[in-house]
């Protein structure tokens, strides 16, 4: 009753303010990301990645191994050898070996099931956030996000990318002030005051740490946001290609259907 | 050439069946001596498609619930079962889900052209009110559909919707416990969503359709001219002016249905989210009662009812301002029910009535489009008043007309069809 009471003060608020929710999202602006499921060595490497660093706590429960092997034409054996680290069988759906209790305790939420993570946020999203972690000490697992403001999980791909750090560029003053995004200064109302912000925004990996260079981790992240755009839908390929073929039979039997109006409507004045 | 035994055999069995059961007797009357005016247009395709979605949806339905699964638990995983494990059963989802826009494209367009042509007017009174009715049971037949993924999205817009039922006074809450069948949205009311989308509405809404067609078919089809082609008859007694229905029309709509099918495809193969108006983002989510979307928006076939009852800000007569947002609402849906009585001009068709019909019907218009774009967004005080002005035209056009299309100057129309 209580959730019930509470769910309609909810709801209510929202009415009377307009459903004006609040954003918790971040505003970071996202670099475009143009998946391409005909890549079958990106999403075959984004499968990898995946099965190697996340699948420990993120799961992908509604997918099974079978079909994503079969779309990405790795043989099944292939696959349970050097993809499944469970004992599952191929035909088993991808699910994390975690404990969802011990996860609580570890991360204070369990992690999310990342099958529609893609479609949910887009893949814009997910490749940006991956992209987007850096170095923040006041934060549990030592590192936050730009993308995902104070993400509750680690950073678990540090070791391909390196350690990235906030770098602040554009501290130079009031005065050169110009269309740069890099220079953010403030002035205080009332006090006159020239306040001088820092844009932080800028994410610098320490040379030398990461087994990956730049170019090398962007493709990482763009392949597993590229696998999981295919697992959001799996069918998206396969309906492609029979789309064509359906909309080329519509587009004959719109020929044919014409002529037999014509034929008939010849007679009609 | 002989005729082959099977051959000879069909005329006897046809006799045999039509002493049992009026077949050529139906047929003749609803297809082959059917007459239709030979002057219809754009506008008349969107009856035929209308029932060719019907079809789409009943089948498609009907394989969907094979492997659906309506537990609270269960529901979300079916879905995605479906769309990964199920052989083309993704496709066969699409068909569904974008067969609920379409449905709604279709009927209003179909609706559209009433208005337009007058098809509401003596004697099709009965045949509008008909239609009117399928046109309530499948709102909520959209409605219920929508629960049963149960996503995040579903779950908060039935929230959003049966919690209005809670702002009726004194009954309210007690009525809106009663119809959720619990304290808040659960398997319960997942449950009898699912009864009601998969069994009775489907009867009702072909049950509907049914008599819409007889009535039709009784009374005889509207024109653009919106004059009666029965006035018009040859020596024989058939209309001057109409066509048979079979072949006439029926392959001048199957030309058509093949032209609505590939748009149809071509949504359901290539884009079935059709950018976040036929699935919404949040829904690929699992319902979560204590996850709220950060905008909660109906799908975009409910959004001009949606935008009317979010424009009512402000309590009257010491009732709330959502209840008279759910009184507006529901007026605005019920209102176009009033038409036959509320259209006094001497003539049917927009084509002979005067400027003031068709500057109310083109503001209507506008005004529908508005509302049901404003009802995808978030509320500003500006869209809101907007939406405010939006539904004082939307309303205007019905209570002013037996004003307007009295006083206005219209056109003598065509003794036939032109």
């Amino acid at each position: 009753m209580k959730t019930a009471m509470r769910s309609a003060a909810v709801w209510l608020c929202c009415l009377a303010a307009g459903l004006s929710a609040v954003a918790a999202e971040s505003t970071v602006e996202l670099e475009p990301m143009t998946p391409n499921l005909e890549d079958k060595p990106s999403l075959q490497r984004g499968m990898a990645l995946f099965m190697n660093y996340c699948i420990g706590c993120h799961s992908l429960k509604f997918q099974r191994y079978e079909r994503t092997a079969d779309d990405l034409g790795i043989p099944h054996k292939v696959a349970l050898e050097n993809l499944v680290f469970t004992d599952q069988q191929i035909g088993g759906l991808m699910e994390t070996a975690m404990a969802p209790e011990s996860a609580k305790n570890w991360f204070g939420a369990a992690p999310p099931d990342l099958t529609m993570v893609d479609r949910v946020r887009g893949t814009d999203w997910v490749y940006n956030m991956l992209k987007s972690f850096y170095v923040d000490e006041a934060r549990p697992f030592g590192v936050n996000n730009r993308v995902y403001p104070n993400i509750g999980m680690p950073h678990v791909l540090m070791d391909l990318q390196g350690t990235p750090v906030e770098d602040c560029r554009g501290y130079r003053p009031i005065d050169i002030l110009d269309g740069e995004d890099a220079v953010v200064a403030l002035v205080r109302e009332g006090e006159g005051a020239v306040e001088r912000e820092r844009n932080c925004s800028f994410i610098e990996v320490e040379p030398g740490t990461g087994s990956m260079s730049e170019e090398e981790f962007d493709q990482a992240a763009y392949d597993i946001a590229n696998f999981l755009h295919y697992v959001g839908d799996p069918g998206r390929a396969d309906r492609h290609r029979l789309g064509y073929w359906v909309l080329g039979f519509l587009a004959l039997l719109f020929v044919f259907a014409t002529m037999l109006n014509r034929e008939y409507w010849k007679d009609v004045h | 050439m002989a005729e082959s035994p099977p051959v000879r055999a069909l005329p006897r069995l046809l006799s045999w069946l039509n002493a049992r059961l009026p077949l050529t007797e139906t047929v003749e009357y609803h297809a082959t001596k059917y007459y239709a005016p030979k002057n219809f247009n754009f506008w008349y395709y969107f009856g035929i498609l209308a029932t060719v979605v019907l079809g789409i949806q009943l089948l498609t339905g009907i394989w969907l619930t094979m492997s659906y699964v309506p537990s609270g638990e269960g529901a979300f995983a079916s879905v995605e079962y479906i769309m990964r494990d199920v052989e083309y059963g993704d496709i066969i989802r699409y068909l569904h889900s974008t067969g609920a826009s379409a449905f709604f494209v279709v009927v209003y367009l179909h609706m559209f052209r009433a208005l337009a042509y007058g098809s509401y007017r003596a004697p099709r009174e009965l045949l509008w009110l008909i239609g009117m009715g399928i046109y309530l049971v499948l709102m909520m037949e959209g409605f219920f559909g929508y629960l049963l993924p149960w996503g995040n999205m579903s779950f908060w817009g039935a929230q959003v919707i049966v919690s209005l039922v809670g702002a009726i006074p004194f009954v309210g809450p007690d009525l809106m416990e009663w119809v959720r069948g619990d304290y808040l949205m659960s398997e319960i009311t997942l449950n009898r969503f699912f009864a009601l989308h998969v069994v009775a509405l489907p009867l009702a809404l072909v049950g509907l359709v049914f008599l819409h067609i007889v009535a039709l078919h009784h009374v005889g089809s509207n024109n653009p001219d919106g004059i009666e082609i029965k006035d018009n008859k040859d020596e024989r007694g058939k209309p001057k002016d109409g066509i048979p229905f079979h072949p006439y029309y029926t392959v001048h709509d199957f030309q058509a249905t093949v032209v609505f099918l590939f748009v149809f495809c071509a949504v359901v193969f290539f884009a079935p989210e059709m950018f976040g108006y036929f699935l919404e983002k949040p829904n690929f989510e699992r319902a979560d009662p204590l996850k709220t979307p950060e905008l909660i928006a109906p799908v975009w076939y409910f959004t001009p009812f949606y935008s009317m009852l979010r424009a009512s800000t402000f309590p009257l007569f010491g009732l709330t301002a959502k209840f008279w947002g759910l009184v507006v609402m529901g007026a605005a849906i019920l209102i176009p029910m009033m038409l036959p009585w509320l259209d006094r001009s001497p003539v049917k068709s927009m084509r002979y009535k005067g400027w003031i019909s068709k500057v109310m019907l083109a503001l209507f218009v506008l005004s529908f489009f508005v509302l049901g774009y404003l009802g995808t967004i978030h509320a500003t005080p500006l869209t809101t008043a907007v939406a405010q002005i939006g539904t004082i035209i939307y309303f205007a056009y019905f209570l002013l007309m037996p004003w307007y299309t009295r006083i206005e100057k219209t056109k003598p129309p065509p003794e036939r069809v032109t």
